[in-house]
């Protein structure tokens, strides 16, 4: 079945406000701003967030109003540091107040993957004695052989996934390399995935390399094909990281006004993710793609 | 700092290496004396060379390609459940004498500050065989209490860690801009055992916010070698790490 269909459309079509939504899988890599642009320019409200760090993601799509709860390790700018959206819905109730539900990166891992495989809980040994640890989405829990002391870790279901990926065939079998993150378990945890891509490609190449194939487009709702649609995240092989945009967002988003300049400069004055490159420049977008190439040698599948 | 936390740092170690200054300490121990050493990250990447560009995030592509497994986070979370992570650094906006760090919330002047969280601080914490702190060394950071418990180091002293079931062996060193402590092992009580040159007892005092306790053998910390600047140099060019020292 073909999925493709245009970012507006998969957004508009599958994002409702109310909804909880998991994205920033990749951690810092294949982060979907592009997608996180479009909730805000379609005004979605009450969104529940899920990444175990967004970097700078969150702290926008926050910032624009549209964030009812976060569930989240780490919300910030990775390289700049605090994320002042964040700091003033949960200090100050501006735009307006959020819940923050926090995990360590392990233990958001642990709750995706408990749902993706189907289970309520997922035990471990993380995070003992931690404050983060005393809240509701924990119990203690004992070994039933050893009666070892563990920490159950609630399951997370999210509504939607949102992907960035390298490649995907139109069916939304999808090719993905370098570091994951927990791009899979999200993918198998949601009840919808939307993926945005690189490339669109035949079926005949994501059967040339199934090693590869780790999301399967029986889970997946709609193909968004949008280059550099990670921008400023890298995605490897198609996009270096846009270090400036990071510290020049951390400036501006310092004061409420900045921030709204900001939107108002990069999201909400722009029709597209085509209008939002040409904004950030021919040359820029040169700069930030890899020169050449650093292949690895093919391997046999042959029987 | 980058150069004491490089000497943590034994060779054929399984190292949880974070971001800033422990990976370029990563590097350094690499150049020198740790050749062997394996640095982990926690998007999934494993790696036995550094990366060559500098980078600001773990993800940045230069420390993905040419890396020796990419895979996802819990690949790399369930080394270090099992056991199999040596030594992990980790930092944080509060510290507190038995070196509990807070990263989720701190109080200025009466108003509650919301900070990131824990990443995958409190993780390593709590799972790493021994980890090591690396703070600014400023009395605001130092307190008494820390506000949240975050990344527990030995909770209120002595067998807390045991009382919470807590496996990962706790915090080895302080790692500060002053100096460089270690903990009594009865009490888990942070111990001066270093003072950087040019920095005086009296003034880690002054930025200590609860009674200093010394080490028996005090000493200054032993300077950079050529060397080792040389390695600093070599993978942070530019000073983007070490501009403050």
């Amino acid at each position: 079945m073909n999925k493709l269909s245009s970012l507006q459309e998969a957004i508009a079509g599958e994002i409702h406000d109310g909804m909880s939504v998991v994205m920033g899988c990749g951690l810092e890599s294949l982060i979907p701003f592009a997608a996180g642009y479009e909730i805000i320019r379609q005004k979605k409200k009450d969104l529940t967030l899920i990444a175990p760090i967004s970097d700078m993601q969150f702290d926008q799509i926050i910032g624009a109003g549209c964030v009812k709860k976060v569930i989240a390790a780490w919300v910030g700018n990775v390289a700049a540091g605090l994320g002042h959206n964040f700091r003033r819905a949960a200090e100050e109730g501006i735009p307006h107040p959020i819940e923050v539900e926090d995990h360590s990166n392990f233990t958001i891992a642990l709750a995706l993957k408990a749902a993706a495989m189907g289970l309520p809980f997922l035990p471990t040994k993380t995070a003992a004695g931690s404050d983060f640890s005393r809240a509701g989405n924990f119990k203690p829990v004992s070994c039933p052989f050893s009666g070892e002391e563990l920490l159950a870790v609630r399951a997370i279901k999210p509504d939607v996934a949102i992907l960035h990926v390298q490649r995907a065939d139109p069916e939304g079998n999808a090719h993905i390399w370098g570091n994951l993150g927990v791009v899979v378990e999200a993918a198998r945890a949601a009840k919808k995935v939307i993926l945005t891509c690189e490339e669109i490609v035949d079926h005949e190449v994501i059967l040339s390399d199934p090693n590869r194939t780790l999301i399967q487009g029986f889970l997946v709702s709609s193909v968004v094909h949008e280059p550099f649609a990670s921008h400023p995240s890298p995605t490897q092989g198609y996009a270096r990281r846009d270090d400036d945009f990071y510290f020049d967002y951390h400036k501006e988003s310092r004061t409420r006004e900045g921030f709204e300049r900001w939107l108002e400069k990069w999201v909400l004055g722009v029709k597209d993710h085509k209008e939002y490159l040409s904004r950030i420049g021919k040359e820029m977008v040169r700069r930030l793609r890899p020169e050449g190439n650093l292949f690895s040698p093919s391997v046999s599948f042959n029987f | 700092m980058v150069v004491a936390a490089a000497r943590e740092i034994r060779d054929g170690e399984k190292v949880f290496v974070g971001m800033r200054l422990p990976l370029l300490g990563f590097a350094v121990a690499k150049e020198l004396h740790a050749p062997s050493a394996i640095g982990i990250f926690e998007n999934g990447v494993i790696r036995d060379w550094p990366a060559l560009e500098p980078i600001f995030t773990m993800s940045d592509p230069p420390n993905v390609a040419r890396s020796l497994y990419c895979g996802g986070l819990l690949d790399v979370m369930s080394l270090l459940q099992s056991g199999q992570v040596d030594l992990g650094f980790i930092g944080g906006a509060e510290v507190d004498r038995f070196g509990n760090l807070n990263t989720h919330w701190v109080e200025e002047s009466g108003k509650k500050i919301r900070l990131p969280g824990s990443g995958g601080a409190a993780d390593i914490a709590t799972l790493a065989r021994r980890c090591i702190i690396i703070m600014n060394h400023e009395k605001r950071r130092f307190r008494p209490r820390v506000h949240f418990i975050t990344s527990p180091g030995y909770g209120e002293g002595g067998d807390w860690r045991q009382m919470k079931h807590i496996h990962g062996g706790g915090p080895s060193r302080v790692i500060t801009s002053l100096g460089i402590f270690s903990f009594d092992p009865a009490s888990g009580e942070m111990l001066l055992g270093f003072f950087h040159p040019g920095v005086t007892v009296e003034e880690i005092r002054g930025e200590t916010g609860w009674p200093l306790r010394v080490s028996g053998d005090l000493r200054e910390t032993p300077p950079p070698s050529p060397e080792e600047l040389a390695a600093v140099r070599k993978y942070d060019p530019k000073g983007v790490w070490t501009a403050n020292g």
